[in-house]
């Protein structure tokens, strides 16, 4: 009991410090809650940032290493169609040359020679300018021809004026029209009427006389000019008959052989006789009547003559045959031959056998 | 009254009937009477003369007949109308040759009209008289019957054949061989009639041996002889090519080309025809004309003719050309395109212009070197001129587009293009901007 006693006696003070330090605890209770509470979120900030942070590094590793690998891949195919279309811009190319060449060869050789049709068409450009002179020539031949007729027409009419009008020929008295004194010669036409043999009065009287028939059709279609009656036949006098043909001719008409066409001449048999005809002809002057054989089974069983020119005495030379030129082999130069074939193309050797796609495509 | 003056009547009714027949032959020469005459019934009055006892009097009324119906239609109906068609042709049968000759005149002057008037007077038989007149001795009668067969014959293809068939072909040819050269001229007239419509008809001239005879005659110093002459072998060589090369055979090559340079226009007129129908066959006949140097010879006679002579020319170098490049290169070489400009910008006429583009056009079509001889003669600008003028024919613009056209797709000539950037329209524009696009593009990829 006395240490209840005295445990009462501490407990006093202690009973006002326990009241003290429980009020204190409870104010600053809150206080230290608070402040525990930031301190330990700031803590679970830092813990969380360190992770994020963390986790961005790892992802931009991931994410470096896989767009780099896009890239390559792209590059990669970019790559191969530049090289493709390289390829096939060469390829092209030279197909180009090719076929240049081809083509000029095959033109020039099969259809269409050029120096031909130069020289063709020089020669008709002479050719032209020959038939150019010789038209020229022959115009102007016509021309003269025209003027010579012409002239001759002129001398004619003249001449036939002078007839006319010979009465004005000039006497010893009087001086004719064309004949003036005061003329140092006379006129042409004084000469023509000298020369002319004035017409007679009876040709005069029948020219006159247009002839009573329609003669000259022409001029009777389009002038005045028809038919001059004659005088009127008595009335009630027979019709004469007439004017009577020819008897030559119309006993010619009447009895005019027949004259028929070639075509119609000829018997409908006539080709056929004219083939026997030859064939009894050409029976007359065969010697042999066999028909001939044909020939395939003549050669089967003939042996092989050899040409005399490589054969000798001791069996068939081998030059020309086998070898065709001295060879001598001790004044080569080198210790080879000329090569006599083409090296093979290595591009033609890896036809089929590369990886480019080249053929494909086309 | 006595016998004498019973008969007397008789000889004054007979002397006025005379009368009357030459005084109506002699008004109906001239045209102004005609209307009277036809007002005042002449064709009525005429008629029962044709049967008339006295010969003459039957001559003068066939001839006066035949005058009135030459001159217009109306009176040749009135003939055919009047039943006078029968009467004569019975009589061609019988009659003296001056009857036949007047007879056959009439024909002639009815049948020139119409169709329908040739077509009567072949319905009442008349083809088979003329035939016969055909064979006369007298030339002038077989000259008028041959003149009414031709002018029966010109009208369309039937009434060719009606001809044909009457067998008129064989005499005609036989009439082409007779020396006098009026009757030489009217059977080649016929021939060229009849054979114009078709092919057929053209091949039973040539089979009854035409051509031969033809060609001989062009050597005919006769101008008018040749004319007809020249339009025979051209209207039968048009039809086909075989008739084409039976002219041919025929060896009137070169001498056709001395007919070039003949004085008369029409004569020139119908060789170049006949060039041309033969030309524009095949590239075969186009070449054989060409060595013979017809192209020569076409391009002087175009430059010496004026008008409608020189059209049958410019077609027949259009026609050489369009065969092969070849041929149109042999035409330039013959320096056929300055005279083709010449023409292009001498000529008035629509249809001759029109021709000359088109010739033009088949010249320079082939290749870029025809194309620059074309285009140096500096006729393009004409040729634009001429299309966009709106005083031009149709038929001018369509064919001056197209040879700009077949001009400019092959034309590099650049100095020749220039003047056509200025004016042309878009659609012509856009050819000459495409060739300057090519020939620069070939410059910048050099």
């Amino acid at each position: 009991m006395a240490t209840l006693a005295r445990l009462q006696a501490r407990l006093t003070g202690q009973w006002e410090e326990y009241f003290h330090r429980n009020r204190t605890v409870d104010e600053y209770r809150k206080v230290e809650h608070n402040a525990a509470v930031q301190i330990q979120s700031w803590f679970r900030g830092c813990r969380v940032r360190a992770y994020i942070r963390y986790l961005n590094k790892m992802m931009i590793i991931i994410q470096k290493w896989w767009r780099g690998y896009q890239g390559r891949k792209h590059f990669r195919k970019m790559v191969e169609t530049a090289y493709f279309i390289m390829k096939m811009n060469f390829y092209n190319e030279m197909a180009v040359r090719i076929q240049k060449r081809w083509r000029g060869y095959y033109i020039r050789k099969y259809i269409h020679n050029y120096y031909a049709l130069k020289k063709y068409l020089e020669a008709i450009s002479v050719n032209n300018d020959i038939v150019r002179k010789e038209l020229e020539e022959f115009a102007e031949m016509k021309e003269r021809e025209k003027e010579k007729k012409d002239l001759e027409k002129e001398e004619k009419k003249k001449d036939h004026q002078a007839r006319k009008m010979h009465y004005l020929l000039s006497t010893e008295q009087i001086a004719g029209v064309y004949n003036s004194p005061f003329r140092q010669s006379p006129d042409p036409m004084e000469v023509r009427l000298r020369k002319a043999k004035p017409f007679s009065y009876r040709r005069q009287q029948m020219k006159k006389h247009f002839t009573d028939e329609i003669s000259d059709w022409l001029t009777c279609t389009s002038t005045l000019t028809f038919p001059s009656m004659k005088p009127l036949p008595p009335i009630g006098r027979q019709k004469p008959q007439g004017p009577f043909r020819d008897t030559a001719e119309v006993l010619q008409q009447r009895y005019k052989p027949l004259e028929p066409t070639l075509r119609v001449a000829t018997s409908i048999n006539s080709l056929e006789k004219a083939r026997e005809e030859i064939k009894r002809e050409e029976w007359r002057n065969r010697i042999n009547d066999n028909k001939f054989l044909p020939f395939s089974s003549c050669h089967k069983n003939q042996d092989y003559d050899p040409l005399i020119h490589t054969s000798s005495k001791y069996g068939q030379m081998t030059y020309g045959i086998k070898h065709f030129r001295e060879e001598h082999y001790e004044k080569w130069i080198a210790n080879k031959d000329f090569e006599t074939v083409f090296p093979s193309i290595n591009l033609f050797n890896k036809f089929g056998q590369t990886y480019s796609k080249a053929g494909q495509i086309v | 009254m006595s016998q004498r003056q019973v008969l007397q009547v008789f000889e004054q009714y007979q002397k006025a009937r005379t009368q009357f027949v030459q005084t109506v032959a002699e008004l109906a020469t001239r045209p102004q009477n005609i209307e009277t005459l036809q007002n005042a019934g002449v064709m009525s009055l005429l008629r029962p003369l044709l049967l008339d006892v006295v010969p003459t009097i039957q001559q003068t009324a066939a001839l006066a007949l035949g005058r009135l119906a030459n001159y217009n239609d109306d009176l040749a109906e009135a003939v055919v109308k009047g039943d006078i068609l029968p009467q004569l042709v019975y009589s061609l049968a019988e009659q003296n040759r001056f009857y036949k000759k007047a007879a056959a005149f009439v024909l002639r002057a009815v049948g020139k009209h119409s169709p329908q008037l040739a077509q009567a007077i072949v319905d009442c038989g008349a083809l088979d008289t003329l035939v016969i007149c055909l064979e006369d001795f007298d030339p002038g009668v077989k000259e008028a019957a041959a003149w009414a067969l031709g002018y029966i014959a010109r009208h369309n293809a039937e009434l060719s054949q009606a001809v044909v068939d009457a067998g008129a072909v064989p005499l005609l040819v036989l009439c082409i061989q007779e020396p006098e050269i009026a009757l030489k001229r009217i059977a080649a007239s016929a021939l060229s009639d009849i054979s114009k419509h078709s092919p057929e008809l053209a091949q039973t001239v040539v089979d009854a041996g035409a051509i031969a005879h033809l060609a001989q005659m062009i050597l005919n110093p006769d101008a008018k002889l040749k004319r007809q002459v020249l339009s025979a072998l051209s209207q039968i060589a048009k039809h086909s090519v075989d008739l084409a090369e039976m002219g041919v055979e025929a060896e009137i090559f070169p001498v056709v080309l001395t007919c070039l340079k003949d004085s008369d226009e029409y004569v020139k007129k119908n060789a170049a025809t006949l060039i041309r129908e033969i030309a524009k066959h095949t590239p075969e006949l186009s070449q054989l004309i060409v060595n013979a140097g017809g192209v020569a010879a076409v391009i002087d006679c175009i430059g010496n003719c004026k008008g409608n002579v020189r059209l049958p020319g410019i077609m027949m170098l259009g026609y050489v050309a369009a065969h092969s490049e070849n041929l149109a290169m042999a035409v330039i070489i013959s320096k056929g395109v300055p005279q083709l400009s010449i023409c292009l910008s001498e000529e008035r006429e629509d249809h001759i212009k029109a021709a000359t583009a088109w010739a033009l056009g088949q010249i320079g079509r082939h290749t870029p070197e025809h194309a620059r001889a074309v285009a140096v003669t500096n006729v393009l600008p004409v040729l634009l001129s001429l299309y966009m003028e709106t005083e031009s024919s149709e038929d001018l613009q369509v064919k001056t587009k197209k040879a700009l056209k077949n001009i400019l797709q092959k034309c590099t000539y650049l100095p020749a293009l220039e003047p056509l950037l200025h004016d042309a329209p878009p659609n012509i524009l856009k050819h000459v901007v495409g060739q300057f696009s090519k020939v620069l593009f070939v410059v910048w990829c050099c």
